[in-house]
C-alpha cells in the first residue's frame, strides 16, 4: 500500500504555513498559555451539563443523558467561501422543493425519464397522501441541513441533504454561546459573523407560510415526541428562543377543523406546527395507528389548508439516499443550471455494473444502507476488519438495492485540542437553510468532528463531537 | 399557556418543597434520636408517619432505625416522597416545562439534581447526615431564590406558588397531626423536660423555634404551639399563610384570565374559616379531626385548580 498524501487541513498549510482564515485565531492560540486552555475545557464541559445540553443514545441505558464533546478550536471559514457555499445552496435547496412539488403533482421528472419510476413510487418515504396538496407558498422543506465535506481548497461536495427534521442547531448556537463566554477577547478581535438571531429567522420562516385559515398574526407551535427522545433539549431550546410553545401530542386535538392545544384558558388554535416527529406518527388516522405520539385527524386538517405543517410529510423522499445520486439531474431539471456544488461520486448497487465494481473494491469503498442515518449499519472499507467486509459482502450480495457505494473521501482536517497540543481530525458541515418565499441561510453551521485520530465518522452517536463554526467578515 | 406545562410548574415545585420539608423532618427525627435514645424507635416510626410513608417503609421489612430511616426517606426510589424521588421528579417536570423557565430556574434545578445524585449515590451514614441535610435545604433555597429572583411575576410563577403552598399546607398538617396527642391540653401543667424536646422537635420541623420565641416568651406551651402552625399568619408555614398566599395567586390568575372559578371560592374559604377561628375552639373540636379535615380540603382545592386549570385532558 502506498503512503497517502496527508488530507487537506483547513488551518495549517505544511510545516509553518497557516491558511488566511486562520491566522488571526492562529497568533491568538500560540500565545495562549496551554494550561489556561486546557483548563477553560474542563469549564465548557461543567456549562453543557448545568445548562443540560445533552442527547440520548438508543440503546445506551447507562448513559442516558450525554453530553456531545466539544473542541474549543472553532472551524473557520472565509466570507468568499461561505458566498460560494451559499449560492450552491440555495440552488440545490430550491431545486429539492420542486422536485417535491412535481412529484406530488405531475410528477414531469419521471415522465422524462431522468429518474427510475419506481424508485419514488415504491420508495417508503415517497406518501401517496401529499398528492395533490400543495402546501403554503409550495414549500415543503422549511428547514433544511446540508450536509457538506471538503477535500481540497476549493473542493466542496454535498454528502446528504437532510430535508425532513435536521437537529443539530441547538448545538451550533449554543458552541457559540460557550465560545463567546470562555474567549470574548476572541470575539473582539476577530470579526466573526453572529448566528445567534436563528431562532428570530426561524420564526419568520414559519410566520411568513401561515394556511389559508388563518387570519392575523400566525400562532406558532413545535411539536416534540417528549422528554424522552434523544433530541429534546433542542426542541425546547426552539420553542423558548422563538416564544412559542412547545407541544406534546397530548396537548392537541381537532376541533371545528383546527388543530387546538390545551392551554389553562381553554383551546387555542394553533396556525403553524414545527413539527419535530417523525411522518409516521403524525396522524394515527394517516399513518401508524398505534402511534401515541401525534395527533389523530391533524392530516386532513393539514390538507384542508387549516394548519401548515413545517416540514411537511413526505419530504423524505428528496433526501433519500437512493435519490441522492440524482441529484445533479434534479438541480438541472429544475433550475435549467449546472449544480454549484458536486455530489459525491455513488455507484448504485442495484445497478448491475456498478455492483460488480463495488463488490471488486470493497475495502477502499463507504458502503451505506439506502434508509440508514445516523452512521449506523455502514461500512467504512479502508478502516473494516476482513472479517467486517466479507460479512457486508453477503449483505450486500443478498440486497443490493438497499446500498450505494462512495470513494472513501479524504474528508479536510481541522486541528482540536488535545493534551499534547493541536492535533488534525476529520470534519463535516451541516449549515441550516430556512426556506419560506426566500432561501435564508445563517452564516455558520455545524461543524462535527472525528474525536479519533483517524476516523472519518462524525455522528455523536459514534463518538463524533462538535465545533463552533466562524464565517468571517470580509 | 398549555395546561401540561401549568401542570408540571405545580408539580415541580411540590416536589422541590417536599425535598425540603422531608429533610427537615428528618432533622427533627436526628435530634430526637439523640436525645431520648431509650425510645429512638418510636421516634423513627413517627418520623416515618409523618412522611405518609408506613406503607412503603414496612414493604422493606427494616427495623425503625435511624440507619433504615434516613436511608428510606433520602434515598429510597420506591419511596414517592424521598429527597431523591422528589428531586428527580422535580428535574424531570422542570425539562418537561423548559420553556417556562428561566434559564436561571433551570439550571438552579438542574445542578440541585447532578449534585445530590452525586451526594446521595451511596447511603449517607449518620454522621454524614447534617451536612447531607444542609446541602438539601440549601439546593432548595438556590432553585426558589432563582424563581424569586428572575422569574416574570405572570401565570406561570402564580402556579409555581400554588404549588409550593398546597404542598406546605399538607406537610405543616401532617406534622401536626402525627403529634398532636403532645399537644393535648390534658393537664395544665409546665411541660416536663421530656414534652419539651418533643414541642421543640415539632417547631423545628418547620424551622420554626427562633420565630417562636420571637412572637411569644421562651417557654414552650402547646396551645401555642398550635396557633402559630394553623393560625399565625406572619408564620411562613402555618396553615392559614398557606392558604392565603394560594387564595393571592388564584386572583392573580383570576385578574389575568378575567375569569374566576369554583377554585377560588374554595381557597377563599379556607382562609376565612381559618381566620375566624381560635386555638381553643379548635382544641375543642378535637386537633386531630381539624386537621384531616384540612387535609381534605387542601386536597380537593389541589384537585379543583388541576380540573379548572385544564392540567390534564
Amino acid at each position: 500500500m502506498t503512503e497517502k498524501p496527508a488530507p487537506f487541513d483547513e488551518m495549517l498549510d505544511g510545516p509553518t504555513g497557516v491558511r488566511p482564515p486562520y491566522i488571526g485565531y492562529k497568533a491568538w492560540f500560540d500565545g495562549e498559555n496551554p494550561k489556561r486552555l486546557a483548563a477553560k475545557a474542563e469549564e465548557a464541559e461543567t456549562v453543557f451539563r448545568r445548562t443540560g445540553i445533552t442527547f440520548a443514545v438508543y440503546g445506551d441505558a447507562e448513559a442516558a443523558e450525554r453530553i456531545i464533546p466539544f473542541d474549543m478550536v472553532p472551524r473557520i471559514i472565509s466570507g468568499t467561501e461561505w458566498t460560494k457555499l451559499t449560492r450552491g445552496i440555495e440552488q440545490r435547496v430550491r431545486a429539492i422543493n420542486a422536485f417535491l412539488f412535481d412529484i406530488y403533482h405531475r410528477q414531469e421528472i419521471l415522465r422524462a425519464g431522468r429518474i427510475p419510476h419506481h424508485l419514488v413510487t415504491e420508495n417508503s418515504a415517497f406518501i401517496p397522501q401529499m398528492i395533490g396538496m400543495t402546501p403554503p407558498g409550495n414549500v415543503y422543506t422549511h428547514i433544511v441541513g446540508v450536509d457538506i465535506v471538503r477535500t481540497g481548497e476549493g473542493d466542496f461536495f454535498v454528502l446528504e441533504d437532510n430535508a425532513r427534521t435536521p437537529s443539530g442547531v441547538s448545538y451550533m448556537l449554543e458552541n457559540r454561546e460557550t465560545m463567546m463566554q470562555m474567549f470574548p477577547e476572541l470575539f473582539s478581535q476577530i470579526r466573526v459573523r453572529s448566528v445567534s438571531d436563528y431562532p428570530t429567522r426561524l420564526r419568520h420562516t414559519l410566520s411568513r407560510l401561515a394556511p389559508p385559515a388563518c387570519d392575523g398574526t400566525p400562532t406558532i407551535a413545535v411539536l416534540t415526541p417528549g422528554i424522552h427522545n434523544s433530541a429534546y433539549f433542542e426542541h425546547s431550546f426552539l420553542a423558548d428562543q422563538m416564544g412559542v410553545e412547545l407541544v406534546e401530542g397530548s396537548d392537541l386535538r381537532i376541533v371545528d377543523g383546527r388543530v387546538k392545544m390545551r392551554t389553562t384558558r381553554g383551546y387555542k388554535t394553533i396556525d403553524v406546527l414545527y413539527r419535530r416527529i417523525d411522518d409516521d406518527y403524525l396522524d394515527p388516522l394517516t399513518f401508524r395507528p398505534d402511534s401515541l405520539l401525534g395527533v389523530p385527524g391533524i392530516f386532513d386538517v393539514y390538507r384542508a389548508g387549516g394548519i401548515t405543517l413545517a416540514n411537511a410529510p413526505g419530504t423524505g423522499i428528496a433526501d433519500d439516499k437512493a435519490i441522492y445520486s440524482y441529484m445533479p439531474d434534479i438541480v438541472q431539471f429544475y433550475t435549467g443550471e449546472a449544480p454549484i456544488l458536486r455530489n459525491v461520486e455513488t455507484w448504485r448497487c442495484s445497478e448491475k455494473a456498478a455492483l460488480a465494481y463495488v463488490l471488486d473494491n470493497l475495502p477502499e469503498l463507504v458502503v451505506k444502507e439506502v434508509h440508514g442515518s445516523g452512521g449506523y449499519g455502514m461500512l467504512v472499507g479502508p478502516t473494516a476488519s476482513k472479517k467486517e467486509i466479507e460479512a457486508f459482502r453477503a449483505k450486500l450480495v443478498a440486497k443490493p438495492g438497499n446500498y450505494i457505494a462512495q470513494p472513501t473521501l479524504a474528508l479536510s482536517t481541522v486541528p482540536i485540542l488535545t493534551q499534547h497540543g493541536l492535533a488534525p481530525r476529520h470534519v463535516d458541515l451541516r449549515p441550516y437553510v430556512l426556506v419560506s418565499d426566500i432561501v435564508d441561510i445563517v452564516p455558520g453551521g455545524l461543524t462535527r468532528v472525528a474525536l479519533k485520530k483517524g476516523s472519518l465518522v462524525v455522528n455523536s452517536s459514534q463518538g463524533g463531537g462538535t465545533k463552533d463554526t466562524w464565517v468571517l467578515e470580509d | 399557556m398549555l395546561g401540561r406545562t401549568a401542570n408540571g410548574i405545580y408539580w415541580m415545585f411540590r416536589a422541590v418543597e417536599r425535598s425540603e420539608n422531608t429533610a427537615r423532618l428528618l432533622e427533627a427525627g436526628l435530634r430526637m434520636s439523640l436525645t431520648r435514645s431509650k425510645d429512638a424507635a418510636s421516634e423513627w416510626s413517627s418520623v416515618i408517619e409523618t412522611a405518609a410513608g408506613r406503607f412503603a417503609f414496612e414493604k422493606r421489612g427494616d427495623p425503625y432505625t435511624a440507619q433504615h430511616v434516613i436511608d428510606f426517606l433520602l434515598r429510597d426510589k420506591n419511596n414517592p416522597s424521598s429527597v431523591m424521588t422528589m428531586i428527580d421528579s422535580a428535574r424531570t417536570n422542570a425539562r418537561m416545562v423548559r420553556t417556562a423557565l428561566t434559564r436561571e430556574v433551570w439550571e438552579a434545578t438542574n445542578e440541585s439534581w447532578l449534585r445530590l445524585k452525586d451526594a446521595l449515590a451511596k447511603p449517607v451514614r449518620e454522621a454524614e447526615l447534617p451536612k447531607a441535610l444542609e446541602m438539601i435545604r440549601r439546593q432548595s433555597g438556590v432553585i426558589r431564590g432563582a424563581l424569586h429572583g428572575t422569574m416574570l411575576r405572570n401565570e406561570i410563577y402564580n402556579f409555581a406558588r400554588i404549588g409550593t403552598f398546597i404542598e406546605r399546607g399538607d406537610n405543616t398538617a401532617r406534622i401536626l397531626d402525627v403529634k398532636y396527642y403532645v399537644l393535648l391540653p390534658t393537664a395544665q401543667h409546665v411541660g416536663s423536660s421530656l414534652d419539651n424536646v418533643q414541642w421543640e422537635s415539632i417547631l423545628r420541623s418547620v424551622s420554626a423555634h427562633s420565630s417562636y420565641r420571637y412572637i411569644y416568651d421562651a417557654n414552650y406551651a402547646p396551645a401555642q404551639i398550635a396557633e402559630m402552625l394553623i393560625l399565625e399568619p406572619r408564620m411562613p408555614r402555618s396553615l392559614a399563610f398557606c392558604c392565603a398566599k394560594i387564595t393571592d395567586n388564584l386572583n392573580h390568575l383570576a385578574g389575568e384570565y378575567g375569569e374566576r372559578n369554583s377554585c377560588h371560592v374554595l381557597a377563599e374559604g379556607m382562609v376565612q374559616r381559618l381566620r375566624d377561628r381560635t386555638v381553643l375552639s379548635i382544641f375543642d373540636e378535637g386537633l386531630h379531626d381539624f386537621l384531616q379535615a384540612f387535609l381534605m380540603e387542601n386536597i380537593r382545592l389541589g384537585a379543583t385548580i388541576d380540573r379548572e386549570y385544564r392540567f390534564y385532558e
